[in-house]
């Protein structure tokens, strides 16, 4: 027997090939998962409340599941928009895996789902390294975790296809450098979309419901960096990489309203 | 801490191949770790001693090769160290055209398989 086995085997394989096979089996009956990810306390889900019911008002079928260590409270405030609502609980686990959401959903997301809201457990380490089979990937962070929360937590921030920046009404009395904060982002992550929320100013209300029902009719979702490894399928250079050169915009993303001028470029189908 | 989940999934992985190798034991586990896998090697190692109890990797040795972050623009053919926090944006072009060329690295590499006491003493008997 050869005494050493040259195995080269990736040690995530296992969860990858079920969250690709999770994310196929959603598009193929129309529903796509959009992954939340934050540190405890940055507002993931007082903004997944407002857009929630923005969503039941708008007709769009959408349903949340919501992880925590303990505790239904996060159940019982995202229930109050009306959607269906499903908290797990992952007794000490500090991230969800493809397969455990899998799970949760056989025999009770809603044949007609759209959109699909998973809210991570609170952690900016360990849910970055799981692919749930979402198709969209967002990262939050409130303005009074300091400017260096990207540079802290990279794989968090560097995987992330919208970086959403939460409690923008206490931006001010923070002292939040917006433009630290986004030069920080941009070193792990060029190109990723920023934008800033205030759920009790209703800034950008129903930004991660347009977002995530632009990517569901097709829209391309930003690929950060980090999640094209060169040799990949997908590593040569992408049809789709040549309009998100827009750094520069970005700069005045947190508080822009309306619009995004980003939405044109995004909006081929086909990714 | 999702090191304890990596460590199970490495294991759960091996005990596979060491029935596939008709292996008896587990000497060592080489894992190539990237700067940039976002897992801890010492957390790991010692998460990796309480998975292996109670299986055939029981007592193995867990060896990490860390990998450099390196990446490249692709409109300019640059290419540079990383670091970390990463720096992922080209220096030059100053645009998002890069692509990561290492650092991501989550891969069980080799296994060294623990001779089978059997096997030595039936071939010493020869």
């Amino acid at each position: 027997m050869c005494r050493v086995a040259d195995l080269q085997q990736a040690v995530l394989e296992r969860n990858d090939t079920r969250a690709e096979r999770l994310r196929t089996e959603l598009a193929a009956r129309g529903t796509i998962v959009v992954n939340l990810l934050s540190s405890p306390g940055s507002g993931k889900t007082a903004l997944l409340e407002t857009e929630l019911r923005l969503a039941r008002e708008r007709g769009v079928a959408a349903a949340a599941l919501t992880a925590d260590l303990a505790t239904e409270n996060d159940a019982r405030r995202l229930a109050r928009s009306g959607v269906p609502v499903k908290q797990v609980l992952t007794d000490g686990l500090c991230h969800l895996e493809a397969d455990m959401l899998a799970g949760h959903l056989t025999g009770w997301l809603p044949e007609a789902t759209r959109l699909l809201f998973v809210e991570n457990v609170g952690n900016l380490v360990c849910p970055a390294s799981y692919d749930l089979g979402e198709s969209l990937r967002v990262v939050l962070a409130s303005v009074t975790e300091g400017e260096d929360k990207p540079l802290k937590y990279p794989a968090a921030f560097g995987l992330a296809q919208l970086v959403v920046v939460t409690k923008q009404d206490l931006a001010q009395p923070a002292g939040f450098d917006r433009e630290a904060f986004l030069a920080n982002v941009r070193q792990v992550n060029p190109g990723v979309e920023v934008v800033g929320t205030s759920v009790r100013d209703g800034l950008n209300t129903g930004v991660l419901l347009e977002r995530a029902l632009a990517v569901g009719a097709g829209a391309a979702a930003h690929r950060p960096v980090m999640a094209r490894p060169a040799g990949h399928a997908h590593g040569g250079p992408h049809p789709h990489d040549a309009p998100h050169t827009h750094d520069a915009p970005h700069d005045g993303a947190p508080g822009h309203g309306g619009p995004h001028p980003h939405d044109g470029p995004h909006a081929h189908v086909g990714g | 801490m999702h090191e304890m989940s990596i460590a199970m999934a490495v294991v759960c992985q091996v005990e596979e191949a060491a029935r596939t190798h008709g292996a008896v034991g587990v000497e060592t586990v080489t894992l190539q770790v990237g700067e940039l896998a976002g897992v801890v090697p010492d957390a790991l190692r010692f998460s990796f001693a309480l998975a292996c109890e109670g299986t055939v990797l029981s007592g193995a040795e867990l060896v990490t090769d860390q990998v450099a972050g390196r990446a490249r623009c692709t409109s300019c053919a640059r290419e540079w160290e990383t670091g970390l926090p990463p720096r992922l944006g080209c220096p030059r072009c100053t645009d998002s055209r890069t692509e990561l060329l290492s650092g991501r690295e989550l891969q069980i590499a080799t296994v060294r398989w623990a001779e089978d006491p059997q096997r030595t003493r039936a071939l010493e008997e020869l």
